[in-house]
C-alpha cells in the first residue's frame, strides 16, 4: 500500500476505523480536535456511531456503557479533558471494560497552554482517577508509530480487559508526516460472551452479566484488586517496549527519551557521535509497563558513567528512571514544559555540562 | 382458579436490603412487570445507580451496569448509540441525577436519547444517610439542613420534570407517585408507556415518581406517605409534562 501524508491527528483517527473501531465518542479540545473533526466526517461513511458529548466527565461514561456491552469504541482527548475522563477510566478499569484512550498532551497545570508537553506522565502511568489501577500506555515518536500503537491499541485493550492510553504529544498530533495503515494490525474479533451486558437473548448460556465495581466485602474487593495485579504484572512480562539508539558499541552516557522528544535527542547524538562523543538512547515506547529491567542492563554497561532522562515534563519520568538504574549511576534530569521543544543543541549542552 | 399474583420472572427470587416501608421495592416489582409483560427480558440492560438502588442488580435477572454517581445517562447513551437494538433503562435517585447528575440527564433528554429513566424522587440522600438533595423540601430537617432547609441560602427544589419537559426536543416526562395503590396503577401505565417509546424508538422518556424514606426522614412507613401526600404533591405536582405527541 501507498504511504499517504497525513496530520497526526487525522492518521489517528484513521487508524481506529482501520482497526475496525466505529464508534467514537468526544469532547473538543486543542490541540487534538481534529481527531473528533474527521471522525464526524469519516464513519457515517462506514455505518459508525460519532457522538460528542457533554463533557469529558460524560464522554467516558459514554465509552464505558459502549464498551461494557461489547462494542469497540475510542476517545480522544487533551490533558485537562483527561483530568475530567478519569474519574470514569478508573470505573472501566476496576469494571474490566476493553477501551482506547488518546491522549494528545498540552502544557498544564491547569489551563496550562496549548502547546507540546509530556506532562501527563503521571496521570497516565500512575492513576490521575482513584485506586489501584493501571492503564496500557504507549508513547509514539512518529505519525506512523503513532497509527500502529492505535491500531493495535484495540487487541490489547480486550486481550487485557482493561483500557489502552495512547500518549503523544501535541506534535505527534499536529504535524504531518507519511503514512500507511498496515493490515495486519487490524483488530481481530473476541468473544465477549462471558461478560458484556449486551443482552441475555444474545448468548447461549442462560446466565445474566453484570458490569459492576462495587465490592463492599473487604475480602472480595482485595481479591479483586489482587486480580487486577495480575493483569499488570502480565502487562510487563509480555507488553513491554522500547527501542534503542546507538547502544551497540560503547557509550559514556544514555539518554532516556520518549515521543518527540526521543527525536531531538537523536539528533543530539547524531551529532555529539561526530564530534566524538559516544551517547547510548533507550526510547519507551510503553511508558506503563515502564522497561526498568533494558534500562537497567543499558546503565550497567561499563563504558556507561552517566544516565540522563530527557522529558518534557518536570522530572516525572525520571522518578521511573531512577528506580530503573538502582542508584548504579547518577541520573540527571532535563527538560522544558511551557510549550517548547527543547532543540539538540540544548540537548548536547547539558549532556557536555556533565560529561566531561 | 389458577394463580393470579405472582414473582415477575424479571424480579429476582431473594430479599432485598431496603429499609421497611421504603418505596424503592414498589418501583422495582413495576419496572419488572412492564419489562415481564413486553416481553423484552432478553434485550434489556438496566443500569444501577449510585445510591440506596445501587445493589438493584441483585433483584432483577437480566443484565445490568453499575453507574458512577450521576453518570448513568452517559452509559445508557454510550450503550444505545452502538447498540440501538438493546432496550436500556436508568434508574436513579435524586441526588444522582438532580445534583450531581444534572448535566447527564439534561443533555440525554435533549439529544432525545432513546432510553428511559426511572427516577426517585424521596427529597433526601438516601445511601448517605438523610442528608440535604436538590428535591429536599423548604423546612424539611436533614443531617446536613438540621434547623430545616432554609432556601434563602439553598434555593428551593429542583423541579426535575418541569425542568426537563421545557426542552424543545420532544420527550415523554411524566411525574408519578408510589404513596397508594390508586397512584401505584398510574405509576406503572407511566413506566410501561415510557419502555413503549423506546420501543418504538421515539423518543427520550422520563418516570419521576414522588417517594417515600421513613428511615430518613425519621417517620413510620405510615407517616412518611401521609408526609409524601401533605407536603410533597402540592408542590411536585403529579401529571404528564411532555408527550412527544404533542411536538
Amino acid at each position: 500500500m501507498s504511504k499517504v501524508l497525513m496530520k497526526g491527528n487525522e492518521a489517528i483517527a484513521e487508524a481506529a476505523v482501520r482497526a475496525g473501531c466505529l464508534n467514537y465518542f468526544a469532547y473538543p479540545i486543542t490541540p487534538q480536535t481534529e481527531v473528533a473533526e474527521y471522525l464526524a466526517k469519516r464513519l457515517p461513511e462506514v455505518g459508525g456511531v460519532f457522538l460528542q458529548g457533554e463533557s469529558e466527565v460524560a464522554v467516558s461514561y459514554m465509552i464505558f456503557g459502549a464498551s461494557a456491552c461489547g462494542e469497540r469504541v475510542l476517545t480522544t482527548s487533551s490533558s485537562p479533558g483527561v483530568s475530567l475522563m478519569s474519574e470514569g477510566i478508573s470505573y472501566i478499569t476496576a469494571a474490566e471494560c476493553p477501551a482506547v484512550f488518546v491522549n494528545i498532551m498540552r502544557g498544564g497545570p491547569g489551563l496550562g497552554g496549548i502547546l507540546p508537553s509530556q506532562a501527563d506522565y503521571f496521570q497516565s502511568t500512575k492513576g490521575g482517577g482513584h485506586g489501584d489501577y493501571r492503564l496500557l500506555c504507549m508513547a509514539p515518536a512518529s505519525v506512523q508509530e503513532a497509527v500502529e500503537m492505535v491500531m493495535q491499541a484495540f487487541g490489547l485493550a480486550e486481550k487485557y480487559r482493561n483500557p489502552v492510553m495512547i500518549l503523544g504529544d501535541g506534535l505527534i498530533g499536529q504535524m504531518m508526516e507519511p503514512v500507511e495503515f498496515p493490515e495486519k494490525f487490524k483488530a481481530k474479533p473476541s468473544n465477549k460472551d462471558d461478560w458484556a451486558t449486551n443482552g441475555m437473548d444474545t448468548r447461549k448460556s442462560n446466565k445474566r452479566n453484570l458490569v459492576k465495581t462495587l465490592y463492599l466485602n473487604p475480602e472480595e474487593l482485595n481479591a479483586h484488586n489482587l486480580k487486577l495485579k495480575a493483569k499488570y504484572d502480565r502487562m510487563e512480562r509480555e507488553e513491554t517496549r522500547f527501542e534503542s539508539y546507538n547502544m551497540e558499541g560503547d557509550y559514556t552516557a544514555l539518554i532516556v527519551s520518549y515521543g518527540t522528544m526521543s527525536r531531538v535527542c537523536r539528533t543530539a547524538i547524531d551529532i555529539l557521535k561526530a564530534d566524538g562523543l559516544e551517547v547510548g538512547m533507550l526510547r519507551p515506547q510503553s511508558l506503563f509497563p515502564f522497561p526498568v529491567k533494558a534500562i537497567y542492563e543499558a546503565a550497567a554497561k561499563q563504558s556507561c558513567e552517566v544516565v540522563f532522562s530527557i522529558e518534557m515534563s518536570m522530572g516525572q519520568m525520571m522518578e521511573d528512571v531512577e528506580r530503573s538504574v538502582c542508584g548504579l549511576r547518577p541520573v540527571h534530569w532535563y527538560g522544558k514544559c511551557g510549550g517548547e521543544v527543547p532543540t539538540p543543541e540544548e540537548v548536547m549542552d547539558v549532556v557536555r555540562s556533565i560529561v566531561k | 382458579m389458577g394463580k393470579t399474583f405472582k414473582r415477575p420472572e424479571a424480579l429476582a427470587d431473594t430479599t432485598t436490603h431496603y429499609c421497611p416501608g421504603c418505596t424503592h421495592g414498589v418501583a422495582h416489582r413495576l419496572v419488572a412487570e412492564v419489562i415481564d409483560e413486553l416481553g423484552i427480558r432478553g434485550r434489556t440492560v438496566g443500569i444501577a445507580p449510585v445510591g440506596c438502588a445501587v445493589l438493584m442488580y441483585n433483584y432483577f435477572t437480566f443484565d445490568f451496569q453499575e453507574a458512577a454517581h450521576g453518570r448513568a445517562p452517559a452509559m445508557a447513551t454510550g450503550i444505545k448509540r452502538v447498540r440501538p437494538d438493546l432496550v436500556v433503562f436508568t434508574y436513579q435517585g435524586d441526588g444522582d441525577l438532580a445534583s450531581i447528575g444534572l448535566s447527564e440527564i439534561v443533555h440525554a433528554a435533549n439529544r432525545g436519547e432513546k432510553f428511559t429513566t426511572i427516577f426517585i424522587n424521596n427529597a433526601v440522600y438516601g445511601m448517605t444517610g438523610g442528608q440535604m438533595a436538590p428535591t429536599t423540601m423548604p423546612e424539611q430537617r436533614t443531617t446536613t439542613s438540621p434547623f430545616g432547609r432554609k432556601t434563602e441560602f439553598t434555593g428551593m427544589p429542583i423541579k426535575v420534570a418541569e425542568l426537563l419537559a421545557a426542552l424543545t426536543t420532544p420527550g415523554y416526562i411524566t411525574r408519578q407517585t408510589l404513596i397508594s395503590p390508586k397512584y401505584i396503577n398510574r405509576s406503572k401505565k407511566a413506566i410501561k408507556k415510557a419502555f413503549q417509546y423506546q420501543l418504538e424508538n421515539r423518543c427520550f422518556s422520563l418516570v419521576e415518581l414522588i417517594s417515600t424514606c421513613p428511615t430518613n426522614w425519621g417517620m413510620t412507613p405510615i407517616d412518611a406517605l401521609k408526609w409524601a401526600e401533605d407536603k410533597m404533591l402540592p408542590y411536585f405536582k403529579l401529571g404528564d409534562y411532555k408527550l412527544p405527541e404533542e411536538n
